[in-house]
């Protein structure tokens, strides 16, 4: 019997992205940049997140033209994004047939109570997450990849780092902890039980984990991949920078050779100015992303 | 016997793991020199363009087809795009099996599945086919292993394999455990 949707058909499609990038791009032209320079898949969007969060008010699923025309124009998969608990955004995604499914923080939220139930759909899903309880909460509503929120559309890489640094930490945790105590554990983070016993069984997460929101450099993507991200989003990083071909190549390089630092820094050296970004504390909480999703 | 992954992008630890429950020392490849330290190659699972342009900027290329020409090599998936001579309306990569291969040919991600195939003196196994390609066309000395439906889905030729999906995904190691005796006919000249 031929099965589609299945566990590991939607996982396996994850795993085959390790140690790759994944580019946002708003047409076709940006799309064939990002193919051209090695980037494993493309988010397909209205606006890059810095315009996002520029331009204010609602932000929602990308029209599905512009899905289209990314979709025609490269062989790689095409990932979009739709809100937070929008299920009509999610089956219209699925619909046009893109290959990935980004539930995110980026857009505004459709509902403060609930994510969608991502194991009734035949497309994999991508979710974010701060911290082990939210990854696992993914997990059991049935994401099949991960990463981290960072902080969207600023550049500023900090926020990533301390979610990447949580989670990791947190999984290494549950890994070395006696299975007595991970009932009490999943209480304290708010996880499904069944998702720690299985990250304890496996020794690690059971989905592939990227890295995201606010890698803006070379180093800033070889600095996620140390910290154990499997592969890195670049989201306004990209064409938000003077030489975008350029830039993009040295990204999936960095991703690539990030422990080799010569390396690093020949691909770091007349990059042109990166994108501005936006210093953290200058945020206040209810223009955080990140603090989206329950 | 070490069989080598080329670790550039996509499932290269997943295929490490794979054969190291066979019982076999793996070494991930990320230089080209470690080419000669190997008596197998697999290539693995991946984005095949992101893996083209790794091989391109790392000079793996010449060293690759040298390889692949003469010990044993087993491709799944993007490796079998990679191998293949002709990828119709792409990019021919190392080029070294003789099969005209389609891309993305069951369809999108929606369209990807599981079922299982019969390989030829190998028996039922577990396939993943993700966003998979298939053989429409195998030259004479190519040796068709298994179809889905009309579609060649696993092939052989001489010391190369390939297949359409993916035995790194799952604990189905018949396939895993033929190579193996490719390179162990290999390493003893037979």
């Amino acid at each position: 019997m031929k099965n589609t949707g299945t566990i590991k058909v939607k996982t396996g499609m994850a795993v085959m992205q390790q140690r790759g990038v994944i580019m946002d791009v708003i047409n076709a032209e940006q799309a064939k940049i990002a193919e051209d320079a090695g980037a494993v898949a493309v988010m397909a969007l209205e606006r890059v997140p810095a315009d996002i969060r520029a331009a204010g008010g609602v932000a929602r699923m990308a029209d599905p033209t512009i899905i289209e025309e990314v979709m025609n124009a490269v062989s790689i998969p095409v990932m979009a994004k739709c809100r937070i608990g929008h299920i009509v955004e999610a089956r219209t995604l699925e619909a046009l047939g893109v290959d990935y499914i980004d539930e995110s923080e980026v857009l505004t939220p459709a509902d403060e109570m609930f994510h969608i139930n991502k194991n009734e759909y035949t497309v994999p899903f991508v979710c974010g997450a701060k911290d082990l309880g939210e990854a696992a909460r993914r997990i059991g509503e049935g994401a099949s990849m991960l990463r981290t929120k960072g902080e969207p559309g600023t550049g500023n890489i900090v926020e990533a780092v301390r979610h990447m640094r949580i989670v990791m930490s947190q999984v290494r945790k549950v890994v070395n902890m006696s299975e007595d105590e991970l009932m009490t554990y999943a209480k304290e983070l708010g996880a499904p039980y069944h998702v720690l016993l299985e990250i304890k069984k496996q020794g690690k997460l059971p989905v592939i984990n990227f890295a995201a929101g606010g890698v803006a450099t070379p180093a800033d993507a070889a600095l996620m991949m140390q910290l154990g991200a499997d592969g890195v989003f670049v989201g306004s990083g990209i064409f938000k920078s003077n030489n975008p071909e350029k830039f993009a190549k040295a990204i999936v390089e960095a991703t690539y050779s990030y422990q080799d630092y010569d390396k690093i820094a020949e691909l770091s050296k007349g990059l042109g100015e990166p994108m501005k970004g936006i210093e953290l504390s200058t945020l206040q909480s209810k223009d955080r992303m990140s603090e989206r999703g329950w | 016997m070490k069989i080598g992954i080329l670790a550039l992008q996509g499932s290269y630890y997943n295929h490490k793991h794979y054969f190291e429950q066979i019982g076999v020392e793996t070494l991930l490849v990320k230089k080209p020199e470690q080419l000669d330290e190997i008596d197998g190659l697999i290539i693995p699972g991946g984005e095949s363009t992101a893996i083209r342009r790794l091989i391109d900027r790392y000079h793996f290329m010449k060293d690759l087809k040298s390889f692949c020409s003469s010990k044993p090599v087993f491709g799944t998936c993007a490796g079998m795009i990679l191998l293949a001579k002709e990828n119709i309306g792409y990019p021919t990569h190392i080029g070294v099996l003789n099969v005209r291969l389609k891309r993305n040919a069951f369809g999108r991600q929606v369209h990807s599945f599981e079922e299982t195939v019969h390989l030829k003196d190998i028996g039922d196994v577990e396939g993943i086919y993700i966003r998979a390609p298939y053989v429409e066309v195998a030259g004479d000395e190519v040796d068709v292993l298994g179809k889905h439906k009309d579609a060649i889905v696993a092939v052989k030729q001489n010391n190369i394999l390939a297949t359409s999906f993916h035995p790194e995904l799952t604990e189905d190691y018949k396939i895993g455990k033929y190579f193996i005796n490719l390179v162990d006919k290999y390493i003893k000249g037979e």
